[in-house]
């Protein structure tokens, strides 16, 4: 095991991925609760495929990827609330269709320009080869600033998501928080989604929540251990995916839904 | 001195009209109830006062109290009842409306909370999950959470449904004693007409548009009020 380890972080892109990935699932990890909770867990899942386009015609374009759909994915994010909030639309169906285009146009893009190759693959499914030294750097201050926005706001955050009503009457301002996390959300997902792939960012998202929420009865219990288990589940399944050689995404995800088993059982032995 | 009126109020949802024509003054220190059938457009009318509504016709202004004065007992939502908070958690983010931009809270207000909890005996639930309670207690909660946001005007709609008689009186007792005491202004709606008529001073009766607005002592007599007075009697 320890020669593993050893091994692992000799490779300086594992440790760029593991760098990336600690801040990423942190984040994800957190503003998920949130998301779970206020049933806006089909937004992460929607803006992960937008990113998907956006990072497709990005790359045909040859610009610089991150750049490009940080601002795409925050518009949608932006869209996405407001047609979840307008009730005369089907909020889900809408989503979907909002996701299901933008992965239309990006596949349509990859296969006019460059064809379909190992990056579509990797943008799918994600992979720790995707990051260089100066996406990391960006990466880190993304997800530093949405660390500490969320902190400053964790009050606000839990009082629209517990009752966005009484917060509202009250004179709290919540449909600008309801935006602020749609855009933390972009940001976490546009910064974690080549590593994790498109198809798996938004488990990030809400597989730490839904497991928390299975033992632990406080919120801010549940952030504190999402926040722990996103990053140890992240860690585990990283030496996973390097140890037999399978995508890290793919490998993340597995490891996060054996530790929901497990919480669910704790859960349902805790009751009895 | 006037805390809050509405001017020919009106909502509607896609053209249907769910409310309209209200028109009433709340002065400090009322005790005001908004009574009706289901469906006659009560929590709409409360909605829109609260802005959580948007009003398709005349004006609800606020005078002697600002928005983040008022305390909001809302009727239970669904998604509440799996939510993961300790009780502690949600009445503290009752204080939120006084924090502006500053993040977190301060002693003074984790004192109001303590304060809260005491007066609603809720103390002992603190580290309580707020989905394991039961109806009653829930209630209560959620009526520290309001008492948290406001010294000056309270709105709540039903607060008694689905509580049983003893509860529903005591949680009736400590409205009075906050309204005569503490000069805390009160808007109810309720089912319970004999309630109102006990501790209301001012009654609006809806039925889309008011049936009724006046004094509770007009209302006793009035034909309208007779009717159902009367009527809950031989219930």
């Amino acid at each position: 095991m320890f020669d593993v380890l050893q091994e692992l972080f000799s490779y300086t892109f594992i440790v760029r991925a593991f760098v990336v990935g600690i801040f990423v699932s942190l984040c994800a990890a957190l503003l998920g609760v949130s998301l779970v909770l206020k049933r806006y867990s089909m937004i992460g899942d929607g803006l992960s495929h937008v990113g998907f386009g956006a990072l497709a015609v990005a790359t045909a374009f040859n610009a610089a990827p991150l750049q490009v759909s940080i601002p795409v994915v925050m518009v949608a994010a932006f869209l996405l609330l407001r047609i979840s909030e307008n009730t005369k639309i089907k909020g889900d169906a809408a989503i979907a269709l909002v996701s299901s285009s933008s992965l239309a146009i990006g596949i349509i893009t990859i296969s006019l320009t460059t064809g379909m190759n190992t990056d579509v693959c990797n943008y799918m499914f994600g992979s720790i080869l995707a990051m260089s030294k100066s996406d990391v750097k960006i990466s880190v201050i993304v997800a530093v600033i949405v660390l500490i926005m969320f902190v400053l706001f964790y009050n606000k955050i839990f009082a629209i998501t517990f009752d966005q009503n009484f917060a509202t009457a009250t004179g709290i301002k919540a449909k600008r928080y309801n935006m602020l996390l749609a855009f933390l959300t972009a940001l976490t997902i546009v910064v974690g989604m080549r590593m994790m792939g498109a198809m798996l960012i938004s488990s990030l998202i809400i597989f730490p929540a839904l497991t928390s929420m299975r033992v632990f009865k406080s919120f801010f219990g549940v952030i504190i251990s999402s926040a722990v288990l996103s990053v140890v589940c992240y860690f585990i399944g990283l030496v996973i995916s390097f140890a037999y050689s399978i995508p890290t995404g793919a490998s993340i995800v597995a490891v996060n839904l054996v530790t929901f088993i497990l919480f669910s059982i704790i859960g349902i032995m805790k009751r009895n | 001195m006037g805390l809050l009126s509405c001017n020919n109020v009106m909502v509607d949802y896609d053209g249907y009209v769910a409310t309209k024509n209200v028109t009433f003054t709340i002065e400090e220190g009322d005790y005001f109830c908004i009574v009706g059938e289901n469906g006659s457009g009560k929590s709409t009318l409360m909605k829109a006062i609260l802005g959580l509504n948007k009003i398709s016709g005349g004006t609800v202004s606020y005078e002697g109290v600002k928005r983040t004065e008022i305390g909001y007992l809302p009727q239970q939502t669904v998604v509440q009842k799996d939510f993961p908070a300790s009780v502690y958690e949600v009445v503290l983010s009752g204080c939120l409306n006084k924090s502006g931009l500053i993040p977190f809270y301060n002693k003074a207000q984790k004192e109001r909370v303590s304060q809260a909890m005491k007066r609603l005996r809720i103390e002992e639930l603190k580290r309580k999950s707020y989905r394991e309670l039961s109806g009653g207690q829930q209630q209560r909660v959620l009526l520290a959470r309001a008492l948290c946001a406001t010294e000056k005007l309270l709105l709540l709609d039903e607060p008694v449904t689905g509580l049983d008689p003893y509860v529903a009186k005591e949680l009736y007792d400590l409205l009075e004693e906050l309204n005569q005491k503490e000069k805390l202004t009160i808007i109810m709606i309720s089912h319970d007409i004999k309630a109102a008529l006990q501790y209301a001073n001012k009654i609006l009766h809806m039925k889309t548009e008011p049936l009724f607005y006046g004094s509770k002592e007009e209302y006793a007599s009035s034909e309208i009020g007779m009717q159902l007075a009367g009527g809950e009697k031989n219930v």
